[in-house]
């Protein structure tokens, strides 16, 4: 396989666990070395400043890649309004033009989009209501790899 | 947390040390924001900030209105030499026709203190104080303690020695303020003529002989002296001040380790600091433009966070 045209962009916070490990997996599994990542934050691309609560706290970008004619692929853990990645899609531009984007989500909820935006890649793909919340723990932040959904108690 | 506990920037006196540090890891991003190739985010694209400089400055207007601009926001700028304030126009007359222009934030630099405070009484707007008089000038005390904060990981327990002109230096007392709220230990030196009275009230020291407080200190900030400021003659001659004051490199190379310099500018060369020291690998007198753009996005962010979208 071939990963020389690729690079994969984590986006913060959670989109950089699912990186991390699918940099783990390729390399253990595949022994595909040197693939090129980086950990993209969308906060001052977003499109809800000054329309939630309280501000996003922002986390670091760490893109210390070219993207300029490259393969990105956005990875995320859950895919459910589409506005992050569209945040993602501005926020690449500040790097360069890269010749394409995919999206890597771990999950999908479907039938709860906002924008026109779909993953090209996904770990499954779940039926949820608007009010359901779906998380995604990860062993180095909790005891346990898991996915809930957490229905809304009436 | 990640919200700051006032909703205008008036002087560091009337922040929390929470609010410091939020400040700074804010800047932290916009830092690597402003190191990209393309230098600019969208998030303030709907609001509209106006600058409004009543005295004299190259240094931070030019910082803000680019803070400003990196982050998307509209800007428009007032200087008082060219407008109606020369035809008796009041403050507030001027901000509230400014505001009547729907104008989000309002960035003032005025010669009397208070100007700031007093604005954000009067009028409906949120307000940063870019300096007020010999008051406070909040965004320079910010970005001088983060860029102690980056040359030394930290500033809690550092020793700073501010030298120089104290007396009419809103650096020195936002300086002092945010020194402190961080953990820092202080101390002034300079000529006694130009050190305040009730310096003890601030929680400093004080220092007479510059060579002891930089033998003492990590990091020594040198104020410009004021002339413009000096209603009379608070020292016999700059001479005496620059042989008695000034930072030239044999003193620096004298002390038996290795200080960082700063300087807020502008420079007076050969006076408060010698050409060589200012050039130095030791001066990080440029870094703190640099950064001082970062805190002012971040600043400018963080308030303009609060201005809710009406629903």
């Amino acid at each position: 396989m071939d990963f020389s045209k690729t690079v994969l962009i984590g986006l913060q916070p959670r989109g950089a666990f699912v990186l991390d490990r699918l940099i783990e997996l390729l390399t253990k599994n595949y022994g595909i070395i040197d693939i090129t990542h980086g950990k993209l934050d969308t906060t001052f691309f977003r499109d809800d400043f000054r329309r939630t609560d309280k501000p996003h706290a922002a986390n670091a970008t760490q893109m210390n890649v070219a993207v300029e004619d490259k393969c990105i692929v956005f990875i995320d853990d859950v895919l459910y309004t589409g506005r992050s990645i569209r945040a993602a899609l501005t926020a690449i531009e500040s790097y360069g033009r890269p010749s394409e984007i995919e999206l890597l989500t771990l999950i999908d909820r479907r039938f709860s989009r906002h924008l026109p935006i779909q993953p090209d890649y996904v770990g499954r793909q779940i039926d949820s209501l608007q009010n359901d919340k779906v998380e995604v723990k990860w062993k180095e932040v909790t005891d346990e790899d898991a996915v809930y959904l957490i229905k809304e108690t009436l | 947390m990640s919200e700051l506990s006032v909703d205008h920037l008036l002087g560091i006196k009337y922040l929390k040390e929470d609010d410091l540090h939020l400040i700074f890891e804010t800047a932290d991003h916009f830092k690597e924001v402003i190191n990209r190739k393309i230098k600019k985010v969208p998030t303030l694209r709907d609001i509209t900030i106006a600058n409004l400089f009543f005295e004299n400055s190259t240094r931070t207007k030019l910082s803000f209105e680019l803070a400003e601009k990196r982050l998307s926001a509209d800007v428009i700028n007032f200087s008082a030499a060219q407008s109606s304030v020369k035809k008796g126009e009041t403050l507030i007359d001027t901000v509230k026709n400014i505001l009547a222009m729907k104008v989000d934030m309002v960035v003032i630099r005025h010669p009397n203190p208070g100007a700031a405070s007093f604005l954000s009484k009067n009028v409906d707007a949120c307000i940063i104080n870019a300096g007020d008089g010999t008051h406070e000038h909040p965004t320079q005390a910010l970005l001088d303690a983060f860029s102690i904060r980056e040359k030394f990981g930290e500033v809690a327990g550092k020793k700073i020695v501010i030298v120089g002109d104290i007396l009419h230096s809103r650096v020195a007392l936002s300086n002092i303020f945010a020194l402190k709220k961080l953990g820092a230990e202080v101390k002034l030196c300079g000529p006694k003529s130009l050190l305040p009275k009730h310096y003890e009230s601030l929680g400093v020291a004080v220092e007479l002989d510059l060579k002891k407080a930089l033998q003492w200190c990590d990091a020594a900030n040198m104020l410009r002296v004021q002339n413009e400021r000096m209603d009379k003659s608070y020292f016999p001659s700059i001479r005496e001040y620059t042989q008695l004051y000034g930072l030239g490199l044999p003193l620096l190379k004298s002390l038996n380790k290795e200080i960082v310099v700063l300087h807020p500018g502008p420079i007076n060369r050969g006076v408060e600091i010698s050409s060589q020291v200012a050039d130095s690998d030791q001066a990080i007198i440029l870094d703190q433009v640099e950064n001082g753009v970062a805190i002012r996005m971040a600043v400018i962010y963080l308030l303009a966070s609060k201005i809710m979208i009406p629903a």
